[in-house]
């Protein structure tokens, strides 16, 4: 893995007063993002406005394509002539683009794609905030496979986390999501960007051997088998169906052992290394508040109530969602009394923890049909009656 | 740990979302203190009523909304009717003296009245009465300082106005030194 400065073309240095939707755009450029194909959808357009207007000073291509079945076509495509490649969505245009993603998880293209969730099903509540693409993003494209999806709490942390994004997605050539929601998307805070000597960016491993000896794919259950660039001369040959080292079909079931072994085990082998969790007093703790994105600075809000009260109340955020913690809920559920876990949805990743906690602790889910977040006496409420 | 509690209102187009990201940015680029700013985002965005929430305090803002705000400014008289009522005890409010008419004297609160859009009128254009108020806000309020703004403003309006928004925030503000060395708040 080859790890070098951000290219500074891309970073905009200093503090700036910034939505979470913007600072996207600019952990994307900053990380050396150079081309962007989408199509606008609220709350995510200003993400694709910003890296529009950055383009041409950056020296990157922005495409509006006809939609969003063909921006995920056409970033398969940039990936593929060597540029590192994002786009950004919501909620039905995300449904679009599932069909293309299972052909970049298979074709193992690396991209960074954004999905400001909002209110579902279907249209639902386009201005409104939610967190219900949790599974669709894990599971959404049809047959097994294995994704890495990220989610920040706020507008610095979208930039940060972009940056990650497009370096995880590099080290292991797999499609990477930045799952945030309208919140965080619109609300502005201090972003902080770094000076690009600061920025660290995994670079594209490109094959560099004789050419007769490059195969665009390896199975060994890890990431970061090279890659070539179109053009470059280099034969290579990628498709959707299951295919051999050298990218072409091998359709039998040996063949589809051995391709969707790596795919799932190139990340839940490197879990541990891709996993990233905030913790707070979890040590002691009786009950454990479990969240993720903007709703765990609303439960923030009660934990602190939570301990006015004299309960011993731990939090923990996940910063990655995919991969789940497997192995931190199993240890955390013969500890605790209870897991109490808000989601502006109907009950999603609680389904993740009550599998992991498999009946050793309670399991609350504080459900949320969306279009706001939490009233912190709710998750109050359920930390108080979960302690009982 | 201090917080404030902050929020802008009136109808769309009157430039509320601007004032919250002008504070916002002061304060939390110039001013030293962590900002979190949200507001509107559908359609009462875009001609109805319309309202920007400012979190601001000395540590990291966890909380992103306002729940018992202190200061509030409404330049619509929708807006000062929806809004007043969550005002905390002692709470500040602004309102545009031509545009938004009070029920009452409110003695739990501090009223400001300025004319803001008239001042705007008087500059040249109505579009600068969201300036006028802000410079006012920033007198009375003292949450945040005068060069911070001054500092904040120029990223936010466009440069071949910069010049009439700083007179039009000057002209407010020194409205507002005014009213506070004058008689105190009505």
């Amino acid at each position: 893995m080859n790890i070098v400065a951000a290219d500074p073309k891309g970073v905009d240095a200093g503090p700036h007063f910034m939505d979470g939707d913007h600072a996207i755009a600019e952990g994307a450029l900053a990380a050396g993002c150079r081309f962007f194909a989408g199509y606008p959808i609220t709350p995510s357009t200003e993400t694709a406005e910003r890296f529009a207007e950055r383009a041409p000073e950056v020296g990157a291509l922005f495409i509006q394509m006809e939609d969003e079945i063909a921006s995920i076509a056409a970033l398969i495509g940039g990936a593929w002539g060597g540029q590192k490649v994002m786009t950004v969505t919501s909620g039905p245009g995300f449904s679009l683009m599932l069909e293309n993603i299972g052909l970049a998880v298979m074709t193992e293209t690396p991209m960074v794609i954004a999905n400001v969730q909002r209110g579902g099903p279907s249209t639902g509540l386009p201005t409104l905030t939610a967190q219900q693409d949790m599974m669709q993003v894990r599971f959404g494209s049809h047959g097994d496979y294995n994704i890495i999806a990220l989610s920040p709490d706020s507008p610095q942390e979208c930039f940060d986390l972009t940056i990650e994004a497009f370096n995880l997605s590099e080290i292991y050539r797999v499609p990477v999501f930045i799952m945030t929601d309208e919140t965080v998307g619109h609300m502005h805070e201090k972003v902080v960007v770094p000076p690009a000597s600061e920025i660290k960016v995994v670079e594209r491993n490109l094959f560099k051997g004789p050419k007769e000896d490059f195969r665009p794919y390896g199975f060994d259950s890890q990431g970061g088998h090279p890659m070539t660039r179109a053009g470059d001369g280099y034969r290579f040959h990628i498709t959707g169906l299951t295919h051999n080292e050298r990218g072409y079909p091998v359709m039998t079931p040996e063949q589809n052992k051995i391709v969707l072994t790596h795919l799932i085990e190139k990340i839940n082998g490197n879990a541990d290394k891709i996993i990233r969790v905030e913790e707070d007093e979890l040590e002691g703790a009786e009950v454990v508040v479990m969240s993720y994105g903007i709703t765990s600075r609303i439960a923030v809000r009660a934990v602190q109530e939570a301990r006015k009260k004299g309960i011993k109340v731990g939090s923990l955020r996940l910063i990655t969602v995919w991969p789940f913690c497997e192995q931190k809920i199993r240890d955390l559920s013969s500890k605790v009394k209870a897991i109490v876990m808000p989601e502006i949805n109907y009950g999603q990743i609680v389904r993740e923890v009550e599998r992991c906690a498999a009946g050793r602790c309670k399991v609350v889910s504080v459900n949320h049909c969306g279009g706001a977040v939490h009233d912190p006496m709710v998750i109050l409420k359920a930390i108080e009656e979960a302690c009982q | 740990m201090s917080t404030t509690e902050i929020r802008f209102s009136g109808f769309g187009g009157q430039g509320i979302i601007r004032c919250a990201l002008i504070t916002g940015e002061a304060l939390a680029l110039h001013d030293d203190k962590f900002a979190t700013m949200t507001q509107s985002f559908g359609p009462e965005a875009r001609g109805s009523a319309c309202a920007a929430q400012l979190v601001v305090s000395d540590d990291r803002v966890l909380y992103p909304y306002i729940t018992s705000p202190s200061v509030l400014m409404a330049l619509s008289q929708e807006a000062y009717e929806k809004y007043y009522v969550e005002l905390c005890d002692k709470g500040i409010l602004i309102v545009d003296e031509d545009l938004v008419k009070l029920r009452g004297e409110h003695p739990n609160l501090v009223v400001w009245r300025v004319p803001a859009t008239r001042f705007a009128e008087g500059l040249g254009n109505r579009l600068f009465t969201n300036l006028v108020a802000l410079g006012f806000f920033t007198a009375v309020t003292g949450v945040v300082t005068a060069d911070a703004m001054k500092k904040a403003i120029p990223g936010w309006v466009p440069s071949r106005f910069l010049k009439i928004n700083i007179k039009a925030f000057e002209k407010g503000y020194d409205h507002g030194v005014q009213c506070m060395s004058g008689k105190s708040a009505s």
